[in-house]
């Protein structure tokens, strides 16, 4: 397993070998369509994150010292930046990840897709990912 | 025939671009871009006229007083209004609605009935509804057919002597439709409703004439119509704004305060109250000049050529569906394509320089009749043109391949 750092290394290096948005974007959707499916029990109103344009289910496992994240999206590019979220977080230890900082979503330019500004509410499922490590934590 | 290229060189916003791409602005629904007279008249305004207005005998308060008054009959004319003081300004659509529910409340009692509709802004839903709480009333919802039409018929079957006001949007912001208000308030009136129309979609696409039109409320934004963000209009009969109380209370609202008793000003003072948006009313004024010199019905007009246009491109690509398909429409053309997120295209379009608006358009309620989670909104403007039409149709096309 690789640590938060390594991948989000990982995902500025796959993002550095495009040349243009629309390259971005076709990885993004391609990312979307290949997010494991969340299990459709946990496709329910108290998942949902507050303030995003589509919706976003986001549900969180505690298995073995490690949380387990799965999600879904309407939207499909939404759904491609969700699963890159899930790549770096999931698997990890609760206290890494409620530490983590996330500096790849600067470097691979899809800030403005992430801006606390902007209709999108992703930074709201970034927060809603470090409250179930906050949470998990204690169990520890 | 208007000249839109000239049109368009008077937006000095329109030579921008976005994301590497000449700017399409097709969010016209949300807010006008600004011509440069008004840009001007603001920037003026503060290099020359400032002061505060109704209160001095200095000579830059009796000029910015006389540039405020000549806004609101600029405004009176625009509309035709019988009384200046028919006009109060406010901050905004929003603001004027909030005003009338907060002190028609007062003339409510228990059982008595106010009158929306499926079709309305979020802002003309959410105030009647405290409105109804806190007087005891209920409230009675309109519903609308599949073109995007309110049931007229329901809507007869609706009014009754309980009905106290009808409070409907001229124009659908998320639909598009044209309502027939004139037989609202029309029927209103037979049974002695007051009727508050929401114009914010309308005041610039629409010639109005408020003695004509016979509404008893009639409100709109500066900033839907070329005019600046925070300032809106509320036209009332006067006999119901003398009735009215006062929203907010304070500095030029008063004749005279004492601790025994306050008695208010006149018409339109009673409600204005504080400083008010004194640059943004002046430049208002320019932005009124600005659509009169146009003149409304030239701009319907063409606004109406680039609504079929719009619509008979998008119906060309496949799985295209349009919400609100009456036949009396604005140049709003709400859609989505079948199987894609509005999200989606809208993200996409929006790295070709293209700002169209997806989501819901503060109308939940149209969203859940259609059961949807919400739209891709183009709205058009006098400034836009049918080339940027096909920038915008090519854009979608290519968000479609993308994502399908």
């Amino acid at each position: 397993m690789h640590t938060i750092i390594e991948i989000q290394k990982e995902i500025i290096d796959d993002f550095a070998m495009f040349d243009d948005w629309i390259q971005k974007y076709e990885h993004l959707i391609d990312l979307g369509k290949e997010l494991s499916p969340i299990d459709q029990k946990y496709k329910i109103s108290e998942n949902l994150i507050k303030g995003c344009q589509s919706r976003v289910w986001l549900h969180a496992e505690y298995v073995e010292g490690k949380i387990i994240y799965t999600a879904d999206s309407d939207a499909v590019m939404t759904k491609g930046i969700v699963a890159i979220l899930i790549n770096v977080l999931s698997g990890q230890n609760p206290s890494e990840i409620a530490t983590a900082k996330l500096g790849f979503i600067n470097e691979i330019g899809l800030k403005e897709q992430l801006s606390p500004t902007r209709a999108n509410g992703l930074v709201s499922m970034i927060k809603q990912m470090k409250l179930y490590a906050i949470a998990f934590s204690k169990q520890q | 025939m208007l000249d839109v290229s000239k049109i368009r060189s008077q937006f000095p916003i329109l030579s921008r671009r976005v994301n590497g791409q000449n700017l399409v602005y097709f969010d016209n629904g949300a807010t006008t871009q600004k011509p440069q007279i008004v840009i001007d008249a603001e920037s003026k305004y503060y290099a020359n006229q400032n002061s505060n207005v109704h209160r001095g005998v200095h000579f830059l308060s009796g000029l910015a007083t006389d540039k405020f008054e000549e806004s609101r009959s600029t405004i009176q004319n625009f509309i035709g209004a019988k009384h200046k003081h028919e006009i109060i300004f406010t901050k905004g659509t929003t603001d004027s609605i909030n005003l009338v529910a907060n002190g028609f409340k007062t003339f409510l009692n228990k059982g008595d009935e106010i009158i929306i509709s499926e079709q309305e802004h979020h802002s003309n839903i959410v105030p009647w509804q405290i409105c109804c709480e806190q007087s005891g009333s209920n409230l009675k919802v309109i519903p609308i057919l599949d073109n995007g039409e309110m049931d007229m018929d329901f809507f007869y079957n609706l009014l009754s002597e309980n009905t106290k006001l009808v409070a409907v949007s001229h124009i659908s912001n998320a639909l598009g439709t044209i309502n027939n208000i004139e037989k609202i308030i029309e029927k209103s009136h037979s049974v002695g409703a007051k009727v508050l129309i929401d114009g914010a979609q309308a005041a610039s696409h629409i010639s109005l004439n408020m003695q004509k039109l016979d509404a008893d409320f009639y409100c709109f934004s500066a900033h839907k119509m070329f005019g600046p963000t925070g300032v809106g209009i509320l036209y009332g009969k006067e006999d119901i704004l003398n009735s009215l109380p006062p929203y907010q209370s304070g500095g030029e609202m008063i004749k005279e305060v004492s601790f025994s008793g306050t008695t208010y000003a006149d018409l339109p003072h009673k409600f204005e109250a504080g400083t008010p948006n004194i640059s943004g009313v002046v430049a208002f004024k320019s932005a009124i000049d600005f659509i009169s010199n146009l003149e409304v019905n030239k701009i319907a007009k063409y606004e109406a050529e680039l609504l079929q246009y719009a619509t008979s491109e998008l119906l060309k690509i496949e799985g295209v569906r349009i919400y609100g398909t009456s036949k009396k429409k604005s140049a709003i053309i709400s859609f989505n394509l079948e199987g894609l997120h509005p999200y989606d295209i809208g993200m996409i379009v929006d790295k070709m320089g293209i700002a169209i608006r997806t989501g819901q358009h503060c109308a939940q309620p149209i969203m859940e009749r259609f059961n949807i989670p919400g739209t891709v909104r183009i709205s058009l403007a006098v400034y836009n043109t049918k080339e940027e039409i096909d920038l915008c149709i090519n854009a979608i096309k290519k968000a479609k391949i993308m994502l399908s």
